[in-house]
């Protein structure tokens, strides 16, 4: 096997990675939280790429400038969603969340089906076929854009939980909600700002995405397999799991690709899924 | 400063508490006392706000308190430090401190820091320890630490002697002293029927859901029905 090859397949591998850590960063936020798996997380991804894409086809916003305002929109759609459907409905129970993100998440791809139609959609941005050399690999430019902003987010959204008064509020409430309720932190808003700050990263992720990639109704199951694996691999609920746990799946589906071809990527990852569960069920950064 | 007239409480169709009337003043300190089971922790939990009682009213300095959110409760100064400590096992001792004054208190919360340290020395050695690593008497103090961050102006403390060693036992009754003796309200839920009669102004038994015998507690103490069921003498 030729080195350079090689390195490229790495360089490419981190790349992707990179571009499934706020996906997965979302998901285990969510899950830290809610103790929720979020299955509403790939259609609601879908939904931001096609807001991100109509923003360039119609109102002429580039992508990447259409980053805080997707981040506030998706935020706000998480927001309301949580405290109009998925809070209201639940009535505390976990399996009913569960059902409600299912539901949601079907509801959502079949009217994206019916106003967006079946094919898939690609952008052209002045930047879009724009090489970069990295090392032995020829990067296209809005894969490293993607790389670097996803890895300047995870660090903020990490920041912002570990040092803000509401990121402690609602590390507080992952674990301990009654104490939680003792000391006057409102719960349930709590819950919706989790769940919105997990689909605002999807915002984030999409207007990274749409530069280099397609969007099409069913774009989001592509990465919400992907992500729930990142995440228990990981460890539910961890965010250097989720961060780190991208990376090392970017780069299996690079390089299983490479070793076995194209339509094999995938392959790996699940591989790894299995290898997880088997061995390691509680993911590689929790004890 | 608190009333509780006709307090009925439960789960779901269960009614655990059937009409209690409990009152607390300004600068007291009053214990609760009844067996396992009996209810001290559903009272605490519909004063706080964590369950809404069935019926019968809660006033807190003057406001009808019954089904509010807990925030609320909070945000007037009724403050609980619930059995179990209910820390938060993932932060640290500092955070959990700092989460104390995360709705009353905000504005003081250096000086609050400040004061709670020195109540609690051991509290500032942990300050970057994560609390699920305390010891059972250190979370203790957190819990309290926890609560005092909130300025309270009455504190409830559901068997804060739970767990702990004779010498950390005696060192909560005299801490309650001290705190009362600052002016804080104290009610006091306790399975330790003799230091809760000496440290309290006034005392509840609860029976069957109900409030079986009450009065000033050093009455009570010396109440031979009392002292046969309670106090085992
Ligand atoms: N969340 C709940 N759901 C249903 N029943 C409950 C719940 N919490 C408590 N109970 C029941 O209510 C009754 C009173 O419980 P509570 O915790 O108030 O007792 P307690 O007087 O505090 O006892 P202890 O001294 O052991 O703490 C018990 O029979 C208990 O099983
Ligand atoms: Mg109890």
């Amino acid at each position: 096997m030729d080195a350079t090859i090689l390195g490229a397949a790495v360089i490419n591998g981190l790349l992707l990675g990179g571009s499934y850590a706020l996906v997965a960063v979302g998901l285990t936020l969510i899950y830290g939280v809610l103790h929720i798996i979020n299955f509403a997380h790939g259609s609601l991804l879908m939904l931001a790429m096609y807001g991100a894409y109509y923003l360039l086809v119609k109102a002429h916003i580039d992508p990447y400038a259409a980053i805080p305002l997707m981040v506030v929109a998706m935020f706000a759609a998480g927001y309301v969603l949580y405290r109009g459907l998925i809070g209201r409905f639940s009535h505390g129970k976990d399996e009913n969340i569960l059902l409600i993100t299912l539901g949601l998440s079907i509801v959502l791809e079949n009217v994206a089906l019916f106003f967006f139609k079946g094919d898939s959609q690609t952008i052209t941005v002045s930047y879009s076929d724009r090489m970069v050399a990295l090392g032995p690999a020829l990067v296209p430019l809005p894969k490293l854009v993607s790389f670097a902003a996803s890895l300047v987010l995870c660090a903020a959204l990490a920041w912002f939980i570990a040092r803000t008064e509401t990121g402690r509020a609602i590390r507080a409430v992952a674990k301990e909600r009654q104490g939680a309720r003792l000391v006057g932190i409102d719960v349930e808003k709590i819950f919706a700002v989790s769940y919105g700050i997990g689909i605002a990263c999807l915002g984030a992720a999409a207007c990274l995405l749409i530069p280099s990639f397609y969007v099409s109704p069913s774009v989001g199951n592509l990465f919400v397999i992907v992500a729930f694996t990142i995440v228990v691999l990981g460890g539910m609920g961890s965010f250097a799991g989720a961060l780190v746990g991208a990376l090392i799946i970017g780069l299996t589906e690079s390089l299983s690709g490479l070793f076995l071809g194209e339509a094999l990527g995938q392959i790996g990852i699940s591989l790894i899924f299995i290898l997880i569960l088997l061995f390691r069920p509680t993911g590689i950064f929790n004890k | 400063m608190l009333e509780v007239r006709g307090l009925r409480a439960g789960y779901g169709e269960v009614e655990i508490l059937h009409g209690m009337d409990i009152d607390v003043a300004e600068g007291e300190v009053v214990a609760v006392l009844g067996s396992n089971g009996v209810g001290k922790s559903t009272l605490n939990n519909n004063l706080s706000g964590i369950y809404a009682p069935f019926g019968g009213s809660i006033r807190f300095c003057g406001e009808g308190i019954a089904g509010a959110n807990p925030a609320r409760i909070v945000d007037l100064g009724l403050i609980q430090v619930p059995e179990g400590r209910r820390v938060f096992p993932n932060l640290s001792v500092r955070e959990n401190l700092e989460l104390g004054s995360y709705r009353r208190g905000r504005a003081a919360r250096a000086r609050n820091l400040e004061r709670v340290t020195r109540i609690f020395p051991r509290l500032k050695e942990r300050y970057g320890q994560m609390a699920a690593t305390l010891s059972g008497g250190e979370q203790q103090m957190l819990a309290i630490g926890r609560g005092l961050m909130s300025e309270p102006r009455l504190l409830i403390l559901d068997e804060p002697s739970l767990g702990l060693s004779p010498i950390l036992v005696d060192e909560m009754f005299a801490l309650i002293g001290e705190l009362n003796g600052e002016g804080l309200s104290i009610l006091l839920i306790e399975q330790n029927a003799v230091q809760s009669l000496e440290a309290a102004d006034r005392a509840y038994i609860i029976e069957h859901g109900v409030v079986a015998m009450s009065g000033p507690a050093a009455e009570l103490a010396r109440s031979p029905d009392l002292r046969a069921r309670y106090l085992g003498l």
